[in-house]
């Protein structure tokens, strides 16, 4: 009967990738290169019933989704995507191991209609290995409008596999893929892949393997395996004869050792691809017709954005731009909510006034709870509701790619890795988020770099912050348009925040995480619009609840807390005002005063709940301000001693502080080190105090 | 030998051989780096690094030490 992977089981690769099923549940894989849009067609197929989780034993994502049709169960496995089967990557590793060791009934490989010849590789790849292939065409409609036609059925005969030819983000081919996988499943089709031939050098050497292995191996392709044995993956094979007794091992390297002896795997491996590229160009030849001269829209627009000339100018002014929607948009809404939450606070005063109720009860649940609630509501929440759906937005339409490129020669100056720029871009969103994304970052010593500065972008919860502040004391009376100078302040204190990430990773890269750059290619893809309705509308109300949620759970409480200690009376002071006195020495020095740095370190579980607590500080000391609107931000600020200088450091001790309480547990979670979690809340907190001590120094000297 | 790092804008070129190792070689072959593979080059970034390669349809780009290691053909 022979060794087959199953009978040799223990603990080997097959336990860590069988998906757990039912008898009658087919386990559909789904592989693609990157940028096939392979997540839409996921998303296509499975709908809402999908989960995301990691690879066990590595930090890959893993998606999985289920989908019935014709009555199946299907469990579908979304790979990362991979260019090859040959890993280079831990995630084409993981994508690569399912393949080859996992349980899946069938394969669909996506591939980009605008690309199909480079897609074809992996295609050729994955039916060397098994059979039960569906090749997806997506991005049909891209294709389309660049004039490229594909004749589907001339390539199903061809390479012997079924073929769909798909739009997923429109749905269109969803319901015929969704056929062709059932068919290939229940073995109405019975695809009969025409594989690569190779030259005849290889051929020989196939030949002489594989009947040996066919004789001793069962449950994998032997030709697959002959082929891996002769261009020698010393990784994978440790993997797979991990499986086999010794004796077929040693009789296998045997036969090998003498197959491969002449030649040089590397020139083995490299003919492997020619050869399948060849075949690649061929079929690219005959069914594949593109139109030389449509002009090319992509290249027209990325000789603007990638520019020598253009290219950051471009940039700068997007990141404006951004910031000037999301503070013109936020206006508005906030001032409705604002009006309308503090409306029903003195309401609610009333009715508490008339009820008896005792004045802590009414300090703790209207003063405390409701008014940090309320100030969440209405002064954080639009500006987070807009700037997360724009970032989305410019995300989905692979414009981060472009910044990548255009500031990789900073990174590469300041020895960090050229994907640190990506994760970089991600933290504006949620910092957390950022350190996730550093994933992509294979060299553990480069996204260690990557996840210390993630914090030096501003996230979304520390922009509302950036904006209010921002808006209440450089908005000119007269209304210069809506706040020039507010957008420019915030723009000048990203860029500072890129440029202290530069500088930090730089010296990280000579001092503490010292090593050798690696290597990295980035693949600019195609743009591709957005269904931008759908993702504003997504993103708004995923936003909105997102931080609803969170003020409920984090905000309100924290409110309710501050406003105690700050009427619990220990002899003269409240415990606030023992604890700011305590840490206004301090405080002064780095230009700031007590209650903000108390606010401060309260704020560590969410970021944009520090401004509500300072407010709560200030009117809990008796500020005899009545809180009317959000105007009234400004009062009460400069009534508590509020110069310009408070106003600047406020925003760079916001920009470089310490990483909020998520953040943390998230540098935890992927670090597993508790050493570089602290450095990651010292350093930048070493940083914030160093350069807010010197702008007070500079100022109190000259101005 | 001809360094696709010392082609300009515009050329279009043969890939003749790698001398990359490892993973980067897997990674070039990967994407379509092999013998007789034409590469555009399209664009060099701001500060001229990295740069923006045509290859088999895709947009890649590499820095300057990465497209060292391909050796090709002017066209």
């Amino acid at each position: 009967m022979g060794l087959t992977f199953q009978s040799t089981q223990s603990n080997a690769l097959t336990d860590m990738f069988k998906i757990d099923k039912k008898e009658e549940q087919y386990v559909i894989a789904l592989a693609g290169n990157p940028n096939t849009g392979k997540s839409t067609v996921f998303n296509a197929l499975t709908g809402l019933h999908q989960h995301t989780g990691n690879w066990p034993g590595k930090t890959v994502v893993s998606a999985r989704g289920e989908f019935t049709h014709n009555g199946k169960e299907n469990i579908l496995v979304d790979l990362p995507g991979t260019y090859s089967l040959f890993a280079s990557s831990v995630e084409e590793e993981v994508a690569r191991d399912f393949l080859c060791f996992g349980n899946s009934d069938a394969v669909i490989v996506v591939t980009d209609a605008t690309c199909l010849e480079r897609n074809l590789h992996l295609v050729y790849q994955i039916i060397e290995l098994t059979d039960n292939v569906v090749l997806c065409i997506n991005l049909i409609d891209e294709a389309k409008k660049k004039n490229i036609i594909i004749d589907g059925q001339g390539i199903e005969k061809e390479l012997g596999i079924p073929v769909v030819l798909c739009a997923a983000r429109n749905g269109i081919g969803i319901k015929e893929l969704k056929e062709a996988v059932y068919k290939v499943t229940a073995g109405r089709i019975k695809p009969k892949p025409k594989a690569v031939k190779y030259q005849n050098y290889l051929e020989e050497k196939i030949k002489s393997i594989q009947p040996f292995i066919e004789k001793n191996i069962s449950g994998i392709n032997p030709r697959w395996l002959a082929l891996r044995v002769i261009d020698g993956d010393t990784k994978l094979m440790d993997s797979i004869f991990n499986n086999i007794s010794k004796e077929p091992l040693e009789e296998i390297q045997k036969v090998t050792n003498t197959a491969a002896s002449h030649y040089d795997k590397s020139i083995i491996r490299d003919d492997i691809s020619e050869q399948i590229y060849k075949m690649a160009e061929e079929i690219s030849a005959m069914y594949v017709k593109t139109d030389k001269a449509k002009l090319n829209r992509d290249r027209i627009i990325d000789n603007y954005i990638t520019s020598k000339v253009f290219g950051i100018p471009l940039m700068l002014f997007t990141l404006a731009l951004v910031f000037w929607i999301t503070i013109t948009g936020a206006n508005v809404p906030s001032a409705m909510i604002a009006d309308f939450l503090f409306g029903i606070e003195d309401k609610l005063t009333l009715w508490f006034n008339n009820m008896n109720a005792p004045v802590w009860l009414h300090g703790v649940l209207i003063l405390g709870l409701y008014r940090t609630l309320a100030w969440v509501v209405s002064v954080m929440l639009p500006p987070m509701a807009i700037f997360f759906p724009l970032f989305t937005i410019l995300e989905d339409l692979g414009y981060l790619p472009r910044v990548a490129f255009n500031l990789d020669h900073l990174f590469k100056k300041a020895c960090a890795h050229g994907k640190q720029c990506l994760t970089m871009c991600m933290g504006f969103g949620c910092n957390a988020a950022g350190i996730i994304a550093c994933r992509i970052i294979d060299s553990p010593r480069e996204r260690l770099i990557a996840i210390l500065t993630n914090n030096f972008v501003p996230c979304n919860g520390r922009f509302p912050t950036l904006i209010a502040i921002s808006t209440a004391f450089l908005v000119s009376k007269e209304g210069i348009g809506p706040g020039i100078l507010p957008v420019l302040s915030i723009t000048g204190l990203v860029l500072l925040g890129i440029a202290v990430t530069l500088l930090v990773s730089y010296i990280l890269s000579k001092t503490i995480l010292k090593g050798i750059p690696s290597t990295f290619t980035l693949e600019l893809p195609p743009y591709r619009i957005p269904q931008i309705g759908r993702v504003l509308y997504t993103s708004i109300v995923d936003r909105t609840i997102f931080v609803l949620w969170r003020a409920v759970i984090i905000a309100v409480p924290a409110g309710a807390i501050t406003w105690i200690l700050g009427n619990m009376y220990i002899g003269d002071l409240s415990i606030i005002g023992h604890a700011a006195a305590f840490l206004d020495p301090v405080a002064r020095m780095i230009g700031l005063d007590g209650f903000i740095l108390i606010a401060f370190i309260l704020g560590l579980p969410a970021n944009e709940i520090v401004l509500p607590i300072l407010m709560m500080l200030y009117l809990s000391t008796g500020a005899m301000i009545e809180f009317e609107s959000i105007d009234s931000l400004r009062e009460i600020l400069l009534n508590n001693g509020w110069t310009y200088l408070t106003v600047l450091n406020v925003m760079l001790f916001s920009l470089l502080h310490w990483p909020c309480a998520t953040t943390l547990l998230t540098i935890k979670k992927e670090t597993g080190s508790l050493k570089w979690t602290a450095l990651s809340a010292l350093i930048p907190t070493g940083i914030a105090f160093v350069v807010c001590f010197i702008t007070t120094i500079v100022w109190r000297l000259f101005v | 030998m001809l360094k696709l790092d010392n082609i300009s804008d515009g050329s279009h070129v043969t890939v003749e051989s790698l001398s990359a190792t490892g993973m980067l070689r897997e990674r070039f072959l990967a994407l379509g780096l092999t013998k007789g593979a034409r590469i555009e080059v399209v664009r060099k970034g701001p500060s001229g690094d990295p740069t923006v390669y045509n290859i088999r349809g895709a947009m890649i780009a590499f820095r300057r030490e990465e497209a060292s290691l391909i050796a090709v053909n002017q066209d």
